[in-house]
């Protein structure tokens, strides 16, 4: 299948390839995905903690070319948002911006769990009580 | 892109050879009867001509001509083995036995069987590809009327060990159908010599056209028939009916003779640009892995797996202009890497990161240099890019993290 050029253009030239220290108190990690599937995601924030924005953000990615693209879209997206304004992105935004055949769409749903999964690490290191916290408790 | 295209994929399919397309052309203008119109000169030249090919196929597998049966390619010779075997012979039994690693034209051919009331068998393989023959042997039963072994795999090149087989077939009084699709052609495939009584094989897989294949059917000792799965005009010893695809079959003739002529020596050069091409990807790139039997082996085949790199994902790195495959087929719910390599027994780890190169009678030296120094290069990217590489190096044990299945 043919590829888009901004999708090939992510994969050939990925932004914001590496690795955060995944101890420091200001950066949250998201790894998902499994290697049986055939695709891990692991997408780092580093985050101000008094303006609550995104300064830093780094992937690696192990998986097809659909997946590596929508990881490194999803690091340029989210250096300069706020916490909140990050987890607004969804999925279907990435698919849209990178033309992800129906086949891939799999990939952006990986990408928006790999951006949720580092903002709720984040979160648990300072005691921010996250919207699944909340619910455990209320019930 | 400006650059060169650089094929090693003729496991899928090989090019048509420039002497084939030559042979075959007079049959669409100058030739363009039917071979069963019997009563004018334009029938007569199209029957002559696939008489010459049945001949030149015939002489390649060393089997008489009249065992040759013409189908649209090695799908249809499968399917018609193997349904048409077990509707002929419901009286003896309805159980066949097979492998875990066949071609899908003989896994989902078994699996229609099963639906039509028969019994199958699936041997595993050892984590070479090879069948264990005590297994085969232990699964004949007195209902069993078929087993089906291919000769080579497709994805691996991994040779089975035919005369074994033939042998356990014979004395157990069952017949023997193999999958010679990636074989015919390229090695000496001498079925009667080893016990074979039906094989499909197929013109495009040996520099002969598409849509033109055979099923080899045993005449004498045992005279073997099949039930027709096409029903018409009784062609083809009414085993399969359908107007002869004149030039095609005349292309599949000519590419055996060539075949048979030149096989040897496109073996012998094929192999050494294989084994040069496996040697340096597996020095240069650490954690590389061949898969399969290389003892017993296609001269033009490697399947190699680069520890922590996703297959299809490499791929992408060079196949603007290098065409391999990869057993790595993650598309939309079909995550899962290939069965085959799977049922060799490779984990996670290896099962997702595999390439096949399949060398061709048009593959050079330059070409096999240029993807040596390519390949290196995109497993290099995909494993900076890699998480679990990266695990990996720093010695985090990678089976005992908690993945969340996706």
């Amino acid at each position: 299948m043919a590829y888009s050029e901004k999708l090939l253009d992510h994969f050939k030239n990925p932004r914001n390839v590496g690795t955060l220290d995944k101890n420091s108190d200001n950066v949250g990690t998201g790894l998902v995905g499994a290697p049986e599937c055939g695709d891990v995601m692991r997408l780092q924030i580093e985050v101000d903690p008094i303006t609550q924005k995104i300064t830093q953000a780094k992937f690696k990615t192990f998986g097809c070319g659909s997946a590596i693209a929508s990881s490194s879209l999803a690091t340029e997206w989210l250096k300069g948002k706020t916490v909140d304004e990050a987890l607004a992105i969804d999925n279907m935004a990435i698919v849209e911006e990178l033309a992800l055949p129906p086949v891939k769409i799999h990939c952006s749903v990986l990408a928006e769990d790999a951006i949720k999964g580092a903002i709720k690490d984040y979160q648990t290191k300072h005691g921010v009580q996250t919207a699944e916290s909340i619910a455990a408790t209320t019930h | 892109m400006g650059q060169r295209l650089i094929y090693l994929d003729n496991n899928a399919t090989t090019p048509t050879d420039p002497r084939v397309v030559d042979a075959m052309i007079p049959y669409f203008y100058d030739n363009p009867g039917n071979a069963a119109s019997r009563n004018h000169p334009f029938g007569w030249k199209a029957e002559g001509a696939v008489d010459v090919a049945r001949k030149q196929i015939a002489d390649l597998i060393n089997v008489d001509e009249r065992e040759i049966i013409f189908t649209s390619g090695a799908t249809e010779s499968d399917n018609l083995a193997i349904k048409g075997v077990f509707e002929m012979y419901q009286r003896k039994g309805n159980h066949i036995i097979t492998v875990k690693t066949e071609h899908k034209a003989v896994l989902d051919a078994c699996a229609k069987v099963q639906k039509m009331g028969g019994q199958v068998t699936y041997l595993d393989v050892d984590r070479q590809g090879r069948i264990r023959l005590e297994e085969l042997e232990a699964a004949i039963t007195d209902k069993t009327v078929l087993v089906s072994v291919m000769w080579a795999n497709n994805e691996t090149g991994v040779i089975q060990d035919m005369k074994a087989i033939g042998d356990i077939c014979a004395k157990h009084g069952v017949l023997f159908m193999s999958d010679a699709t990636q074989a015919v052609g390229k090695i000496p495939v001498d079925p009667k010599a080893m016990g074979v009584h039906l094989m499909a094989f197929t013109s495009h897989k040996m520099y002969g056209p598409k849509g033109v294949g055979a099923l080899f059917v045993n005449r004498k000792n045992p005279r073997v028939k099949v039930t027709s799965q096409m029903d018409g005009g009784g062609h083809e010893r009414g085993m399969r009916s359908g107007t002869l695809n004149v030039p095609g079959i005349v292309g599949f003739g000519k590419a055996a003779e060539i075949a048979k002529a030149e096989m040897a020596e496109d073996a012998a050069r094929l192999s050494k640009l294989r084994d040069k091409l496996q040697h340096e990807l597996t020095s240069i790139l650490e954690e590389s892995y061949v898969n399969g039997d290389q003892a017993h082996r296609m001269p033009h085949v490697t399947n190699i797996s680069f520890k922590h790199v996703e297959g299809e994902g490499l791929m992408m790195t060079f196949n603007q202009n290098i065409a391999v495959s990869s057993g790595s087929a993650c598309t939309s719910a079909s995550l899962e890497p290939s069965y085959v390599l799977v049922a060799l027994g490779l984990g996670d780890d290896l099962a997702h990161s595999s390439l096949r190169f399949s060398l061709g009678r048009f593959t050079t030296e330059e070409d096999i240099d240029e993807t040596i120094a390519k390949v290196a290069e995109g497993v290099n990217h995909m494993r900076e890019l890699s998480p679990i590489w990266e695990m990996y190096k720093e010695g985090i044990d990678i089976d005992a993290i908690e993945w969340s299945e996706h």
